[in-house]
């Protein structure tokens, strides 16, 4: 039995199992909205395959109902951990009435939801992440002490934006965790042409705090990184970079087709780094789970994820008159 | 000549200055560059250097005193002297825009003042009837004619709204142009310019042969139509549309368009008319110096037979209609390009004699081009006498907004059924065109018959006088 | 009664909502200590502090994003873009952001900031210090755009932009800033965004304007009144959503329109307020809507003749009413 690197970081039992569960769940979900897409059910399905460990050991080192999320598209792992269920995502999918993000407004990934403490987010990249230093600033003047997580992809890390926002945080030394999904791909372009330097976490050097960079398929190492991020944070001392290696297990989106820039050997061997497959086997090693457990674990899910897609695919739509409302405040 | 220092625009949207200490003095001698003075505004406090050389002989805005930018602060006589520099602005230049939105120069309001004065005579409310006058030689002239093409869409609407007729309102816009407060004038007075205005409308007769024949008054206003595209082949010739043309086009469309037109026809046997105007022209010539033609005993007959059937002497008035006390024929007089149409007022009160020398009259004058607005005015009904020129059948379009055109065919001798014989008779054809929204077949029908029965019952026994 | 510059009375409303509501904050560039290239935030850090009046990195876009990030946490951000023209590296967190986040988030978030720009030329500021940006935002549901042109509006806008539950773009025309004069009340008052305004009463054409060419309106107005000519001028006070009703009263009540602005005219507010009154009292019409603008090039030249070529000023509008008066 290897030791249980979790309790080094201050995880218990329940937790880890957790970590899988909602890192399964997403998985589960995402998976079969993929189906519905296919089958011509949903019109579109952005993916978190591959990023769910970063996802949910992030989210674990967060304080819910007081930190505050600013994530991307891909956060599903993150926002189900925050308290999204199922049903949200799928009534999102379907663009029902009942979507809590958007009410059926937005494509499914642009998660928000004000009693999750998740900002609306939006489609332009990066644009999230001055917002996640507006919200820093904004508790910082009324003396609060949540944190701020904005989330990104590697690509959104050249935008104006990420470093706007990076650097205005640097100056003041606010809150704010920057945490950079690197999945390897900015839809088909490669790392190698999107940095010019060795890594993300490269970057924070420039604005005057810490850059870590950190395996993105193991939750246990990126929890550890964001609790030490969010103590910093939480203590005055500023804004920290994270930066989450891993690789995007699927193609962009349902609307993409990654044969054409990549092969398929690559996509092969990064599955064998499936960080569900490694945690698993992880939890198995140091005797959490087993076959029978793990057969259980996905049957729950499984089933939680069918009578989501049910609920949602009998939910209402928005009414055609409601395009009208939410414009400005009555 | 002195060079004149500016309080110069330090900063954008900076209007104003304080010179808060003199670097110089009356006397000084001062190199370009040198600093002048000290100056304060909202957004920099700065040393204003000189941008010439010489000498301070004024320094005109005190220490502490503040002041617009582009205000004379102090002189300097430059070196070499007489120099005709009228200014220096140092720094930057601020004296274009810091003044113009102050000034309104004057200039611009000359070289307009006769509009000006025109316009403001219209503001005036004594002017309002002014608007509403009559049509008459237009005072501006050609150019005026041009605004009156076209109208607002707030004029169109007030117009219909209120029953204005536009060709008759005198404009007080750019080129003659109706205005809306024309119009408003016009209803805040309770006027309607047609009381006053002559109904100077063309006639023109469709059959194929009949020249393009029109009835226009000296100045009614045109109405511009619709205008299509309508291409020109090569070789075609292509002639401008004179403004009476356009108002000939206008007035037709308008009585065809408002106006439901039926037509009926009879034919009179003018023999014994013939014989006794053949009898009794000559002698009428020389006693009254008027040609006798058959003209007048066809207006003639029109008029006792209107005297009976007062319905023809009518107009319709959208919710009425108004039947007319005054019997005037209008009559149609050809000219080269033209066609008017004159009335003979008070037709009912005339002798044949009488009838004749007004046609006479009338024609002279239009030949003669001189035509008065009364000349064209107020006529109840039209006798347009189409057999002049060859014609033995048409079929009229009512002159608007009178309810009835009748036109006088060629008489001819045709060979006629009596009493189961064949007789040669000089025969006419009557042709009527009436306004259905007014009239119906059985009282136009009665009208033909009695206007009928009184030709073919002239005879030695007519009176003439 | 006080008379106050119009720059003054954007300081004032500031700093009265300073007072009232300590959710309501200024950031931007040069806003602290220096208190605004143009002084506008002048007095406000010494009364405040450097936490509520924040001088920011050189970062358009971050100025924004962080302004609307506070503001969707429950935070009254000012944001004070330097000049108009600089605001472009913020138009996608203006527009992609701040306006849509109502809406996309189907009213569960909202964003009510505040960002301010002066704007408009005749200040020798050449192409980039001169640009009237509004026609830019005036196509954008979600956002509001006002552009005040006197003292008395700016304050009252100003207040209603801050208290305002939406974004709102708060346009000053930067030669009015010192150049435009009036009362200003010192008390507490907002006036309604979305509401134009009628600043001479007037029987012969109606003028619609905004900003500094208000100003030249009014001139113009004055002017032609002693040629018997009477004017009715019409504040749009807000670009959008525009107040459609009073375009419509404005335009029905004399039949001849005159717009005026110095943006350019294709695709201008003008030709926005020409298209509503074409659609609603086309009936009412006594001549063509005719637009007086600036000229459709890139931006304001420096070189002072090309400056004064660019800029409207009092006769030409002077002319332009004329023009229309007489039609």
């Amino acid at each position: 039995m290897t030791s249980k690197r979790h309790e080094e970081v201050g995880l218990t039992d329940a937790q880890v199992l957790e970590m899988y569960y909602y890192m399964l769940l997403a998985r589960k979900i995402d998976e079969r909205q993929w189906l519905l897409n296919r089958a011509g059910k949903v019109p579109f399905v952005i993916s978190c395959q591959g990023q769910e460990a970063a996802q949910v050991g992030a989210a674990f080192a967060l304080e819910k109902g007081k930190d505050y999320l600013c994530p991307y598209y891909r956060d599903l792992g993150l926002v189900l951990v925050f308290g999204q269920s199922a049903r949200d995502c799928m009534l999102s999918a379907f663009a029902k009435a009942e979507d809590p993000n958007s009410g059926g407004r937005q494509m499914p990934g642009h998660f928000g939801g004000k009693k999750w403490n998740i900002l609306t987010g939006s489609s332009p990249v990066t644009t999230q992440v001055p917002h996640a230093v507006g919200i820093a600033l904004a508790g910082k003047m009324q003396k609060k002490d949540h944190v701020v997580y904005t989330s990104f992809g590697e690509g959104s890390s050249n935008q104006g934006d990420f470093h706007e926002g990076a650097n205005f945080a640097g100056v003041h030394k606010l809150p704010v965790i920057f945490f950079c999904e690197n999945n390897k791909y900015a839809i088909s372009v490669p790392l190698k042409k999107q940095l010019g330097c060795e890594s993300v976490a490269d970057r924070a050097i420039g604005y005057g705090f810490p850059g870590v960079s950190v395996d993105g398929n193991d939750p246990i190492e990126v929890y550890r990184v964001t609790k030490e991020a969010v103590e910093r944070a939480r203590s005055g001392q500023g804004p920290t970079l994270i930066e989450a290696v891993m690789y995007r297990l699927v193609p962009h989106s349902s609307d993409d087709d990654d044969r054409t820039y990549r092969t398929r050997e690559e996509v092969e061997e990064a599955k064998k780094k499936d960080p569900i497959l490694v945690f698993g086997n992880y939890l198995k090693e140091v005797g959490l789970l087993d076959d029978a457990k793990e057969q259980e674990l996905l049957s729950r899910v499984q089933k939680e994820v069918d009578e989501a897609t049910d609920y949602a695919e009998q939910a209402p739509y928005p009414t055609p008159e409601s395009t009208l409302t939410h414009v400005y405040g009555e | 000549m002195a060079t004149k220092v500016l309080m110069p625009q330090l900063g954008e949207s900076v209007t104003e200055g304080t010179i808060t200490k003199w670097l110089v003095k009356v006397g000084d001698q001062v190199k370009k560059y040198d600093p002048l003075a000290e100056v304060s505004t909202d957004k920099v406090n700065a040393e204003v250097p000189s941008t010439v050389a010489g000498r301070v002989t004024e320094i005109v805005v005190p220490e502490g005193d503040t002041v617009a930018i582009g205000t004379l602060i102090l002189y300097i006589e430059e070196e070499g002297g007489g120099a005709d520099q009228p200014e220096n602005t140092p720094a930057v230049n601020s004296a274009d825009t810091s003044q113009q939105a102050k000034t309104v120069p004057a200039q611009a309001a000359e070289g307009r003042a006769a509009v000006s004065a025109n316009l403001a005579a219209n503001a005036a409310p004594a002017a309002a009837g002014q608007a509403v006058s009559g049509v008459g030689p237009d005072t501006n002239g050609q150019q005026a004619q041009r605004g009156k093409q076209r109208f607002s869409p707030a004029v169109m609407r007030l117009a219909q709204e209120h029953g204005i007729d536009l060709s008759r309102v005198q404009g007080t816009g750019m080129e003659g142009r109706v205005t809306r407060k024309d119009i408003q004038a016009i209803i805040d007075n309770g006027g309607q310019p047609a009381a006053a205005a002559p109904e100077a409308a063309p006639v023109v007769n469709t059959p194929v042969g009949v020249p393009a024949s029109a009835a226009v008054g000296q100045s009614p206003q045109p109405v511009q139509a619709a205008a299509r595209e309508v291409p020109a082949a090569a070789g075609d010739q292509i002639i401008p549309v004179t403004p009476i043309r356009k108002t000939i086009a206008n007035r037709m469309v308008q009585s065809k368009h408002e106006a439901p037109h039926a037509w009926t026809m009879v034919e009179v046997d003018v023999t014994k008319l013939v014989a006794f105007r053949n009898q009794v022209k000559d002698e009428f010539k020389r006693k009254e110096g008027v040609n006798l033609t058959f003209l007048p005993f066809f207006i003639k007959a029109v008029v006792e037979a209107l005297k009976e059937y007062p319905m023809i002497n009518s107009t319709w008035a959208g919710d009425k209609i108004i039947v007319k006390k005054n019997i005037n024929i209008s009559i149609a007089v050809a000219t080269e390009d033209a066609l008017f149409v004159p009335v003979i007022k008070d037709a009912d009160q005339k002798s044949i004699l009488g009838i004749a020398k007004s046609i006479e009259d009338l024609a002279a004058k239009t030949r003669a081009g001189k035509l008065s607005v009364d000349d064209m005015s107020g006529g109840t009904f039209t006798v347009n006498n189409t057999g002049s020129f060859g014609s033995v059948l048409s079929m009229p379009i009512i002159n608007s907004p009178q309810a009835a055109i009748l036109s006088v065919e060629s008489i001819v001798k045709r060979p006629v059924v009596i009493d189961d014989m064949i007789a040669v008779r000089s025969m006419v054809n009557l042709c009527l065109s009436l306004d259905h929204r007014v009239l119906d077949g059985l009282v136009c029908g009665r009208f033909l018959q009695s206007v009928k029965q009184k030709l073919e019952a002239i005879g030695p026994d007519t009176k003439l006088y | 009664m006080a008379v106050i510059s119009f720059i003054d009375a954007i300081t004032m409303a500031m700093r009265e909502e300073m007072r009232r509501d300590p959710g309501v904050f200024v950031l931007g560039e040069d806003v602290g200590v220096r208190g605004g290239v143009f002084r506008a935030t002048v007095g406000l850090i010494e009364e405040f502090g450097e936490e509520r009046v924040i001088d920011t990195p050189l970062a358009e876009s971050a100025i924004v994003g962080v302004g609307i990030g506070a503001a969707a946490y429950g935070m009254r951000p000012i944001a004070e873009i330097q000049f108009a023209d600089f605001i472009m590296p913020a138009v996608n967190q203006i527009v992609s952001e701040a306006a849509k986040m109502r809406y996309r988030s189907n009213g569960d978030w909202t964003c009510p900031i505040t960002i301010r720009a002066p704007f408009g030329g005749g200040v020798h500021g050449a192409l980039y210090h001169s640009q009237s940006v509004e026609a830019m935002f005036t196509n954008v549901p979600g956002l509001k755009v006002v552009a005040p042109s006197t003292p008395y509006d700016a304050k009252g806008l100003l207040k209603a932009a801050i208290r305002d539950n939406d974004p709102v773009l708060f346009f000053e025309h930067k030669r009015c800033y010192r150049l435009i004069k009036g009362e200003v009340p010192e008390e507490d008052y907002v006036l309604p965004i979305g509401k134009a305004d009628v600043k001479r009463e007037g029987t012969d054409i109606t003028v619609i304007s905004y900003g500094l060419t208000l100003h030249f309106c009014l001139q113009a107005a004055e002017k032609l009144a002693q040629e018997g000519i009477s004017a009715h001028v019409l504040d749009l006070r807000t670009l959008y959503p525009l107040d459609k009703e009073a375009i419509v009263e404005a335009a029905s009540k004399t039949g001849k329109v005159l717009i005026v602005h110095e943006d350019n005219k294709e695709g201008g507010v003008g030709g926005e307020v020409a298209a509503i009154i074409a659609e609603h009292c086309l009936f009412d019409l006594d001549a063509p809507i005719k637009r007086l603008c600036g000229p459709d090039v890139p931006a304001m030249p420096y070189s002072p003749p090309m400056e004064k070529y660019f800029m409207l000023n009092p006769d030409k509008v002077l002319e332009a009413m004329r023009d229309l008066a007489h039609f």
